[in-house]
């Protein structure tokens, strides 16, 4: 009976310290989306915690109908689609290779690409190669340094060498499949979980990102969706609490600026849940070791 | 290509044009990705050099003057430069006490829950926070802790207590931040750690349970030796991080109020460089910050080895 007592502690400590961290991580959000489906009023007057006080949509039309925000949005999705995409190409042509133990050279190819794992030339070296390959100020600097990631690269080539067996490449082998053919035809279909994770790794990362932008981009018809919502936000954070009073409503008002943070967000929370599957899976065969 | 591979016993004295025909496929498809390497990640490199030299952008890499180390010496000077590197250190090192060990303990929580929605549900609301990018996270810690508007000094101070300055005194602010770091990645970081327990053998604990081991003793002895080398691993990549700096949540989390604790490499990199202009000495700083961050991860490296573990290579 007392062990029983004892685990019915242990139990709860488990499930209480596991349900608090889950609630931590969750509040934030529906805080924020608490004031953006808020009364402008309400949020001015500091009612608003975790519902909504006068709900109403108004700060969401007012985000939809702001064409440069539209423009954006729909310029961080194409950049979002295209990262995502020749970042999958890209990964699966090294990964793939590297995965063959028999083939030649491989460890010199390994040790090139981990070496920028945990070695970069830095900020200005990056800006100058970026100037002289004449990238500035262009959508492809978003894209092209991106698309190759060690990290991305080094969980396809665990996952392709725990996931697949090497019976099946000597079976297809014998049945006169090359090695293109047999990536295409057997090691893709049964990589689905790893590309999805990948995809979304890729995606995720650009759609968030706005350092690169923040160096490289100065028309503002090629600001990601987070370059702008960064100049929207911290333009209204340093006047309202570190600076002087006033000015404050020269900028957009708060639900507005709730609505635009939520505006950023929602796809990736629609998107997450669909991927959440493939990326557990994925995650776990991709992470372990060789 | 449908020849069936020799065995490597009997390949050892071919030759490169031998593997080069055998495997020309498999060549072929690394030649771009070898591009990408190059262009992005080696052809950088060269510019490194500018921190050995009088740069200007006008004169270009090669035109510019060699220099010695006078620009090392000039950053070794400089006041600010020792306020940013101690930042780095110190913000980074609170990050390695607190956010090394909390993913694993979560993942050890999340090992013993047997309620299978339950498991589910907080494993897919933890990792939510790492997918929000840094601006937000940003945006929300100040809709949360700024002084006059911030949600918890409002409840705070409905609850009778006075304000907390969490974003405008220097300590309050470091907590904050670390705190932040927290919430952002230690969900994220428990699913590394439930791949390596998800590979350990079920006998282990059958065993355990027969020794009349109880679940704290079992974690204990079975669980974490179990996960020993995934722990050992993530640590060496940790401490290599060290000196290195997420730019994106400094740059999100700073305010000028508490700059002599929030500035660091990254954006004294950053103001250096790409706003002073200031390119051989941005680079320098970006340099010594490179090199620091390589040998921490050799030696860590290294002593883990040393120590009979597997490290990274």
């Amino acid at each position: 009976m007392k062990s029983d007592f004892k685990s019915k502690i242990f139990n709860f400590i488990v499930y209480f310290t596991l349900g608090l961290t889950v609630l931590i991580c969750i509040l934030p959000f529906l805080h924020i989306m608490a004031i953006s489906l808020s009364d402008n009023s309400a949020v001015m007057s500091q009612k608003v915690s975790l519902f909504p006080i006068g709900f109403n949509i108004k700060a969401y039309i007012e985000v939809f109908s702001d064409q440069t925000m539209m423009d954006s949005l729909g310029f961080t999705a194409l950049m979002t689609l295209l990262v995502a995409v020749i970042g999958l190409l890209i990964t699966i042509a090294l990964a793939y290779p590297l995965s063959r133990k028999s083939l030649k050279g491989r460890k010199i190819f390994m040790y090139l690409i981990l070496f920028t794992f945990y070695f970069n030339a830095g900020i200005i070296p990056n800006y100058i190669n970026i100037q002289e390959l004449g990238l500035f100020n262009s959508i492809w600097v978003l894209i092209l340094p991106v698309v190759l990631s060690p990290f991305n690269m080094i969980l396809m080539k665990n996952y392709i060498q725990t996931a697949i067996p090497e019976s099946l490449e000597e079976s297809a082998k014998l049945d006169g499949c090359s090695e293109v053919g047999f990536l295409i035809r057997i090691v893709l279909p049964l990589s689905k979980p790893i590309l999805a994770t990948i995809a979304l790794f890729f995606a995720v990362g650009r759609w968030n990102g706005f350092q690169d932008a923040l160096y490289y981009i100065q028309s503002k018809p090629l600001y990601p969706l987070q370059l702008k919502l960064f100049y929207l936000v911290s333009a209204a954070q340093s006047t309202e609490s570190f600076s002087a009073e006033g000015m404050a409503t020269a900028f957009t008002p708060e639900v507005v600026r709730a609505a635009s943070i939520m505006f950023a967000t929602i796809p990736i929370l629609i998107v997450y849940p669909f991927l959440q599957k493939y990326f557990v899976k994925g995650a776990l065969l991709g992470s372990i070791k060789e | 290509m449908n020849r069936v591979r020799t065995n490597p016993g009997t390949t050892k004295n071919k030759n490169v044009f031998y593997y080069l025909k055998r495997d020309w496929m498999l060549y072929l498809l690394l030649v771009i990705p070898m591009i990408f390497l190059y262009l992005f990640f080696y052809r950088p490199m060269y510019g490194l050099t500018v921190a050995f030299k009088d740069y200007s952008i006008t004169r270009g890499i090669n035109e510019s003057p060699w220099v010695g180390l006078s620009v090392f010496k000039e950053i070794f000077g400089m006041k600010d430069f020792y306020r940013a590197f101690r930042n780095t250190l110190g913000l980074n090192l609170l990050d390695l006490i607190t956010g090394f060990p909390a993913p694993i303990i979560l993942a050890l929580l999340l090992n013993e829950v047997r309620v299978k929605w339950f498991k589910k549900t907080s494993q897919t609301l933890l990792y939510l926070p790492y997918f929000i990018s840094w601006v937000i996270i940003g945006s929300i810690m100040y809709q949360l802790f700024s002084p006059q508007t911030g949600l918890v000094n409002i409840l705070i101070r409905s609850m009778g207590g006075a304000t907390v300055p969490f974003l405008t005194e220097n300590w309050h602010w470091v907590v904050t931040y670390n705190l932040v770091g927290l919430w952002h990645s230690a969900g994220w970081g428990t699913i590394i750690y439930l791949a390596a327990m998800s590979g350990i053998n079920p006998e282990l604990y059958e065993a355990a349970i027969v020794d009349g081991a109880g679940r704290l003793r079992r974690i204990w002895h079975v669980t974490l030796p179990g996960i020993k080398s995934t722990i050992i691993v993530l640590l060496i990549i940790n401490v290599g991080r060290i000196t290195g700096f997420s730019f994106e949540r400094g740059y999100n989390m700073m305010n000028p109020l508490v700059m002599s604790v929030a500035d660091n490499l990254s954006i004294f990199v950053y103001n250096l460089g790409l706003r002073a202009l200031r390119f051989n000495v941005a680079t320098a700083v970006g340099l010594f910050q490179s090199v620091v961050g390589f040998i921490l991860v050799m030696i860590t490296n290294y002593a883990a080895n040393k120590a009979g573990e597997q490290g990274i290579t």
